[in-house]
């Protein structure tokens, strides 16, 4: 059966500290190959998530989920790969092209912050009515009431559609937030951190709502957080990356219980747990390895993870397979649970 | 021997002038933190736990105003001192770190430049000497290279590094009590453990007092001795962290634990806390401002708020609060907060 | 982020913001008062030649030179007009090229200004280039230079005045809408299925325009002391047409020779009008600031 989404070998590439148009036109005209040193902000990338599933992508800033996101849902276009949608390749359509594009309600985002991703002049109404306008062509009574099913559907009170951003509280902005994303119905939801900026008690009522809804519509979700206990409770699976790659993959619970990577194993160990004291911790050690132009032979991980051995700086580990588990060390085999090797 | 704390505040009121009226901020709040010892005041946005740590610095905004209290910090009363006598405690006894670092740290100052400045201020270290001991302050914060980064501006570093240079500025002068507000939201968690490490281990060999705040019960519970728990500007429970965990009494206390994402196995476990926060801007407040959410209201709650002490060390502000658990049972999943 | 935001009373846009300009004006007393003088101003500009007790070009030379009296309040000129009829009249002119003129480098340095600022790369590099050019240039003496190339009409003052004024614009709607570029509703409109036309006109220009409106204000006083001081020099308006500048200009003279009042009351209109702009635009300023709502 097809997938819902297939990425492969996906990868996206910035310039950095690329000069004017000047030097770029010279250069394009003395015939110098265009070497900038790049950011490698995703490499080599592939994962797959099916209908209905809820996948989790896990990394910490600078890991490269927010271009990978931003990618996915077609805002940027990416250096190489493929992200396949059911089986319509989306790589072909540039992604300036792709907001008329038929499937550009087929993903849709929840944004982090939903205070910066609502226009401050739109109201609420507005806000939830504006992909209804332009992806399902709804005018006038037909649109009033869809936006005010959304609305109940989210547990937005109806008075409240009148108002502005700034007048609204942080769990009702994220409400906002999720009904324009999920009016119209798309196949793949992705949720930048949807809760990161709000309160405990709010994010549970959101959280439950969030799940709530994929069993009512039947999305699949990808959500990303550097929360591991919120994605421990939502989502089936999850992704782990690193500077550009991924390093682990399986199901969340599973990961979270065992983790076999050792950036996994010291990201799991450095959450915060009730009743522990932190004593004993696993520490990272030093600053991440650089992401332009990283030596595509040394592992990414190298210099901070607690082992490095020479096999560590020879060879990139590439991400292998374990039963339902992926890892990208050569030392997973010593990391495996039983039931596994 | 009673050993005088190193910090304590007494019936803390507070008020801000808005458009609407005077909204009372904080209401008798009170605490202690010992000396060398670590608390965390925890609560979520609205709880006052913020306007309390720059009430006691002395850094509220001018719309705010004390209204009652004292916070004696060695027999010196923060809120009544002459600007002079606070000058000279701020930054020497006194320091505090904040939320976002780059912010907090002057952008056209190098960071070197920055802590020598305490130094010189404060740690009564000649001008020529202070540039190395700045370096070296830098290097005790886990800063590497730290002579050249010494040279370097606050917009150059990451945020886990200038976390760490503002705990350098803070900890220069070795102060003996050291505010942590929201040091590491916005930081990655595992940076957040390394920062945090670095705060206690500091604290420990300076013997310093700390008061940590955060939204964030677990982060909270793992870092200190005692938690205070704030909501919407009162101390409603104050216990060793053991305790707290184990025998919340308060039942906000009960929901904040039951709400938070670790103390679940699934997401249907997680209880959301009923109702909202009061609009602090009613003259009617009831005197328990948790009483209109709390499913064990009674009519005893409409009496001033009470400050039992139900088992040493650990206190709380209800008149109606949680039966003691039986001995052994663990409380951390969800406890049903009933009105029984 | 407390949830005390969640109660807060208004419901439409409008409601509420007439509540807050009414508070902003209340609040600052001064604003007030701007508020007023602007509405004088414009009720002198709209009705003014109707009320006006005397004929603004009628010149009656037995009358000439006449200080203030209870008959001719602000004294008559070397013609014989009656000075207070003139002022007041003068009044339309000079708001009607300073409204006109503003919105023209509104129309004009806002909308390429915020095209820059919203696509970069070339139309960026382009307006920049443009602002600059006119920038290098002693702005008044510039104006000078289109109106004497041009002709001496008021459109051409209009003109001129707008020219001078397109880099200001330009330069704050650039840097907003660049600001603005990558907001998260951005993102989430281009999500939504907006074109990158649909984004800057629907999305990115509301929330610039309040922050023009406030350049505008304070754009308006600048006008009309342009066009009197072009009108001043002999380039502008001509006589016999009463316009501000050219009444001090007229009067000018007469100061040494002890008549004072020709060249004060014109004078005095210009600086309160000014005056009476500039402190609208910070009210403006202080009502659409989002810092200052809530």
């Amino acid at each position: 059966m097809t997938a819902l989404l297939d990425v492969a070998e996906f990868s996206k590439l910035f310039p950095v500290g690329g000069p004017g148009a000047w030097s770029r036109l010279k250069r394009r005209f003395s015939g110098e190959a265009e070497n900038l040193p790049k950011v490698y902000a995703v490499d080599n990338v592939s994962f797959v998530i099916e209908k209905g599933e809820t996948v989790g992508l896990v990394g910490e800033s600078g890991c490269g989920k927010s271009t990978l996101v931003r990618a996915l849902t077609r805002l940027i276009d990416q250096s190489d790969g493929s992200v396949k949608l059911g089986t319509r390749e989306l790589s072909l359509t540039p992604s300036r092209e792709f907001a008329r594009d038929p499937d550009r309600a087929r993903i849709q985002m929840v944004f982090q912050d939903a205070g910066e991703s609502v226009n401050p002049r739109f109201t609420a109404f507005d806000a939830i009515a504006d992909p209804l306008r332009r992806l399902r062509n709804l005018q006038g009574k037909a649109l009033k009431e869809r936006v005010e099913l959304v609305a109940t559907q989210c547990g937005l009170p109806l008075p409240f559609l009148t108002r502005f951003p700034h007048q609204l509280s942080g769990g009702q902005r994220a409400r906002v937030g999720i009904a324009r994303a999920m009016a119209v119905q798309p196949d793949l939801l992705v949720l930048d951190e949807p809760t990161a900026a709000l309160d405990v008690s709010v994010q549970v009522v959101i959280l439950q709502l969030l799940q709530q809804l994929k069993k009512e519509y039947g999305m699949s979700y990808l959500f990303v957080s550097h929360e591991l206990s919120v994605v421990r409770l939502l989502c089936d699976r999850v992704l782990v990356m690193y500077l550009g790659k991924i390093v682990e993959s399986g199901p969340a619970a599973e990961v979270f219980e065992h983790p076999l990577h050792p950036y996994t194993q010291a990201l799991v160990a450095a959450v915060p747990r009730f009743g522990d004291n932190a004593n004993g911790r696993l520490r990272l050690m030093g600053e991440p390895r650089s992401p332009i132009d990283p030596d595509p032979n040394v592992c990414r991980f190298y210099g901070r993870c607690q082992r490095g051995t020479d096999a560590c700086k020879a060879t990139m580990p590439a991400l292998r397979q374990f039963g339902a588990r992926k890892v990208a060390c050569h030392f997973a085999e010593e990391f495996l649970p039983p039931s596994i090797s | 021997m009673i050993v005088a704390p190193a910090l304590s505040v007494e019936g803390l009121s507070v008020d801000f002038r808005t458009r609407a009226g005077m909204v009372r901020a904080l209401d008798n709040v009170s605490f202690s933190v010992a000396k060398g010892e670590t608390i965390a005041l925890v609560g979520e946005s609205g709880s006052g736990k913020s306007v309390t740590a720059y009430a006691v610095m002395g850094i509220l905004d001018p719309a705010g105003r004390v209204s009652a209290g004292r916070a004696v910090l060695g027999g010196l009363d923060l809120l009544s001192a002459t600007p002079s006598q606070l000058a000279e405690v701020r930054g020497r006894e006194i320091a505090m770190i904040f939320q976002n670092p780059r912010t907090a740290l002057n952008p056209i100052r190098t960071v070197g430049r920055q802590i020598a400045d305490v130094l010189i201020r404060h740690g009564n270290v000649p001008r020529r000497e202070a540039p190395e001991q700045a370096v070296e302050m830098l290097r005790s914060v886990g800063i590497t290279d730290p002579g050249r980064r010494a040279k370097a501006y606050p917009f150059e570093m990451s945020g886990g590094m200038c976390q760490r240079v503002m705990i350098g500025i803070a900890l220069a002068a070795k102060p003996s009590l050291l505010i942590a507000d929201e040091p590491t939201t916005g930081l990655d968690v595992t940076t957040q453990a390394v920062i945090m490490d670095l705060v206690n281990d500091l604290a420990k060999e300076l013997g310093m007092a700390t008061i940590f705040i955060t939204h964030d019960l677990a982060l909270a519970g793992q870092r200190s001795a005692r938690i205070v728990v704030m909501h919407a500007g009162h101390v409603v429970e104050n216990a060793p962290t053991k305790d707290l965990y184990e025998q919340p009494r308060h039942p906000y206390t009960a929901e904040l634990i039951a709400a938070t994402p670790d103390s679940a196995a699934s997401l249907d476990e997680l209880a959301s806390i009923p109702g909202s926060l009061p609009d602090l801007r009613r003259t009617d407040l009831p005197p328990c401002r948790y009483s209109e959410r709390c499913p064990r209201k009674i009519a005893a709650c409409a009496q001033p708020l009470p400050h039992a002490e139900l088992d040493p060390g650990h206190m709380v502000a209800c008149w109606h609060p949680l039966p003691k658990r039986p001995k052994g049972a663990t409380a951390l999943g969800a406890p049903k907060v009933s009105a029984a | 982020m407390t949830d005390i935001a969640a109660t807060v009373r208004p419901a439409s846009g409008s409601a509420a913001m007439l509540r807050h300009a009414r508070y902003v004006i209340g609040e600052n007393p001064v604003t007030g008062l701007a508020f007023g003088l602007f509405v004088l101003i414009v009720v002198a500009a709209v009705i003014g030649p109707w009320i006006v007790p005397f004929d603004p070009l009628a010149s009656d030379t037995v009358v000439a030179l006449k200080p203030p009296t209870l008959v001719h309040w602000f004294g008559t000129d070397q013609l014989g007009r009656d000075v207070f009829s003139r002022v007041v009249v003068a009044t339309r002119l000079d708001f009607i090229i300073a409204v006109a003129s503003v919105a023209l480098v509104f129309l004009m340095g806002g909308l390429a200004g915020v095209a820059a600022g919203y696509f970069g790369g070339w139309t960026d590099r382009i307006v920049s280039r443009i602002a600059d050019t006119i920038m290098a240039f002693p702005l008044f003496v510039l104006a000078m230079g289109i109106v004497a190339a041009l002709g001496n009409t008021v459109q051409n003052i209009i003109l001129a005045t707008a020219i001078i004024n397109f880099p200001l614009y330009a330069r704050i709607a650039r840097a907003e809408a660049n600001i603005r570029r990558e907001a998260g509703y951005v993102e989430a409109a281009r999500l939504s299925g907006n074109t990158e036309w649909r984004i800057l006109t629907f999305h990115i220009l509301p929330n610039v325009f309040p922050l023009m409106v406030v350049q505008m204000s304070l754009t308006m006083g600048y006008a009309i002391l342009n066009a009197a001081g072009l009108s001043f020099i002999g380039l502008g308006v001509r006589a016999p047409t009463p316009e501000w500048g050219i009444m001090v200009a007229e009067g000018a003279a007469n100061i040494i020779s002890g008549e004072w009042w020709i060249a004060f009351f014109p004078g005095a209109a210009l600086m309160v009008a000014v005056f009476c702009f500039n402190l609208l635009g910070d009210g403006l300023r202080d009502m659409v600031d989002p810092r200052r709502r809530t």
